[in-house]
Formats: structure tokens, sequence, C-alpha cells
């Protein structure tokens, strides 16, 4: 998200297109962890980010990777700030988001706060599926199985 | 700042427990859920203790905090730095806490401090996704087989002493639960005995009658096992100081 309007759309759109490191098939704009870019007059910059969880280690590297597309692109000032409030959730990530997500094969996740929805595999698109673990190789995700065509997979938990 | 290192060590301590285990669980998926609960917790403390910092002013870091302290100077409570004999104990340990992390952090999401209520609201949801885990596997294993049962229950039992010191409050507890920036842990003793006696219940544990509680971490008097771990987690820092990755 996107607060300020005067910008020109350039800037916004080179550190919306940063990608998760872990995910590289999202970029920090798809996930709603891009919260706000200020360009001030003197050309400074300021990006705010918010961590999916708490120990997410990606957030020091997308920190990084902010800085250094910024630099390559003639900003050589530029601060990144972590906020927390409001608490980052799946609701954030956008239909499109979820779409690319399905495809390179982590089932993309429901609407915050249910467990009811049957996790769709994203292999054969059977709703037959297992959880295995709650937690899977990243903090956002879960380790599932489908009961139809037996390939385990990753769902982004819904949080 | 003393309020938010108290809330941090907690978190680093467990944290860096938990990586003990990382490779021993008893299965693939468990070390998976182990080392993601413990970069959790890893990750709050280190959020705390950067706010702590910035509250402080005098140009420290989360990793001084964590690193350039002595025991004496940890104020975490006593059930964090226990170590575990297998992992009915790291479950056990795990779970009661969780439970009491449920409360505090749902409390703390209501502080009148901005930044404590984002990083509380955070901290929140995770602490219910690790409850519910760590609950299935008391129930699971208390549940289970005569043997897991027994051993289930030692584990609550071995566990149960160190409990009551999270519901200690002193002049500090009770004068930022009165600003409205931190919480009296008194308050959230009984919604932790529900939680608690709910899923003993259900795992066929009894809960532990025992009239001893340990208690002193807060003021910085620990058991002999919180310097083995800190020697463990500081060495690196101490051995070279200011390494950077």
């Amino acid at each position: 998200m996107v607060t300020t309007q005067t910008l020109p759309i350039r800037i916004e759109d080179l550190v919306a297109a940063v990608v998760d490191p872990e995910i590289p098939v999202l970029t920090i704009g798809d996930l709603g962890v891009l919260r706000d870019v200020i360009v001030a007059g003197d050309g400074a910059v300021t990006v705010t980010i918010t961590p999916t969880y708490s120990g997410c280690p990606a957030l020091g590297v997308i920190a990084e990777d902010i800085v250094t597309v910024l630099n390559a692109a003639g900003y050589d000032r530029v601060a990144v700030n972590t906020v927390f409030s409001p608490a980052w959730t799946t609701d954030w990530m956008s239909d499109d988001a979820r779409h690319r997500l399905n495809e390179y094969g982590i089932a993309p996740p429901g609407p915050a706060g249910t467990d009811a929805e049957p996790v769709v595999c994203p292999q054969c698109a059977a709703t037959e599926t297992t959880l295995v673990s709650p937690f899977g190789s990243t903090a956002c995700k879960a380790l599932m199985v489908c009961s139809e065509c037996s390939e385990p997979f990753d769902h982004f938990k819904a949080i | 700042m003393t309020y938010l290192v108290r809330l941090a060590d907690d978190n680093v301590v467990l944290g860096q427990r938990l990586s003990e285990y990382i490779a021993s669980a008893p299965d693939l998926e468990e070390d998976l859920a182990i080392a993601n609960i413990g970069l959790d917790h890893i990750g709050i403390a280190q959020h705390v203790y950067t706010y702590a910092a910035e509250v402080e002013g005098a140009g420290r870091t989360e990793d001084d905090f964590a690193f350039w302290r002595t025991e004496r100077q940890f104020t975490n409570t006593l059930l964090v730095e226990q170590p575990h004999e297998g992992f009915g104990e790291l479950i056990a340990r795990q779970f009661l806490f969780d439970a009491y992390q449920l409360e505090l952090w749902e409390a703390l999401a209501r502080s009148s401090d901005d930044r404590l209520a984002g990083i509380a609201a955070k901290a929140l949801k995770e602490a219910r996704y690790h409850l519910r885990h760590t609950a299935s596997w008391v129930v699971r294993l208390g549940d289970g087989t005569d043997e897991s049962h027994r051993r289930m229950q030692d584990a609550i039992d071995s566990m149960w002493r160190f409990t009551g010191e999270l519901f200690e409050a002193d002049d500090l507890d009770r004068q930022m639960a009165a600003e409205g920036v931190g919480v009296d842990p008194t308050t959230l003793r009984e919604a932790w005995d529900a939680t608690v006696d709910e899923v003993l219940a259900e795992a066929t544990l009894l809960r532990p009658d025992d009239p001893y509680q340990a208690s002193g971490g807060r003021n910085g008097l620990h058991s002999e096992y919180l310097g083995h771990l800190l020697a463990e987690m500081q060495w690196m820092q101490r051995t070279y100081p200011k390494l950077q990755w």
C-alpha cells in the first residue's frame, strides 16, 4: 500500500517490485509487506515495511534489497523503517498474487481467521488434502499432502 | 525500558532453548515446527530489545541486550531457562508458556503505547498458533499409550513449579499497568488456569498439586542452567566483539 499520492510512479513501482527472497514469485508489493514510500523534497527516500512474522529472516534481506534498488536508481539516501501496526495479514495479498503463488506450487491462503475452507492442491486441484505439519519450510507456510495425487505441497497460512 | 527488557528476555532465552533441540525432534516436521517457534520468539525479542534501546536512548542496540549482559542482568522467568530432558518436557514447558503468552499479548495489544501494542498484536497471532500446536501434542501424548501418558504427566509435573512466577507482580508491573502501558500479571492467571485445565483434562492428565513454586528470575536470580545457555548463546559475540554477518 502506497499512501503518498504525489509521488512519481516509477519509484513506487521500483520498490514494490523487490521480490521476497524466500518466495521469489511474489514481490513485497504483492504481499503487502511494503506499507509506504515517501520521497522528501531533498531526494531522501523513506520506505516503510512490515514483517510477515516476528522472526521472519527475510526482512533484513528485503531491507537491503530496497536500498540496493534505490541506490541503483540514483537515490543515495534511503531509510527503511519497520512498523508493526496494523499487524500484517494474508488478506492483503492480491488475487493476482494468489494465482501466481498457486502456479508456483504453493496453495494460497484463505481468508484470515477461518480454518474451515478446504485447501486445494496446487498440483491437481483436488480438495482432499491433509495437514502434515502446521510448520513448513518458512514461518509463513504449513506442509500439506494431497490425498488425490499424493504430492506434498506448501500452504501459505492464513493469518 | 526495564519492563520491555523483561518481555524480551523471556523470548530470547526460550528461543535459544528451542534451537538446542533442532535435529533432535521425533520427526523432521517437528524439527521445522520447533525451529519456527524458536524463530518467532527470537524475532519478538529482537523487536522488543530494539524498542527498549530506543527508549533508553544510550546508543545500545538489540545485540547489546542479548549478547553483552551477564546472567544476573537477565530478567527472564525461570520456566524458559529450564532444560528439557526429551520431547515431553520441551512440549510441557512450551505449552505452559504459550498459554501464558497468549493472555499476555492479548492484554498488551491494548497497551496505550502504540509501538508495544503493535508488537503484541503480531506476537498474539503467533502465540495462538504455537499454543494450538503444543496443546495438540499434550493431548496426543497424554491420551496416548501408557508410556507416553506417564512421561507427559512427569513432564508437566517437573515444569509446574516454575509457572507461579509467571503471574507474580512487582512494583514495576503494577506501575506499568496503572499507566496503561503494561499489564498486571496476576490478572492473567484465571484465563491461563482455564486453558491449562481444559487441555490437561482432554489429555487425561492431572493438574499438579505442587505447593512449591520457584521464583527469582525477574530479579536476576536464576537456576544454574541460565549461565550455560548464555555461554552458548554469547560466545561468538564475546570472542569476536562487534562481529557482523
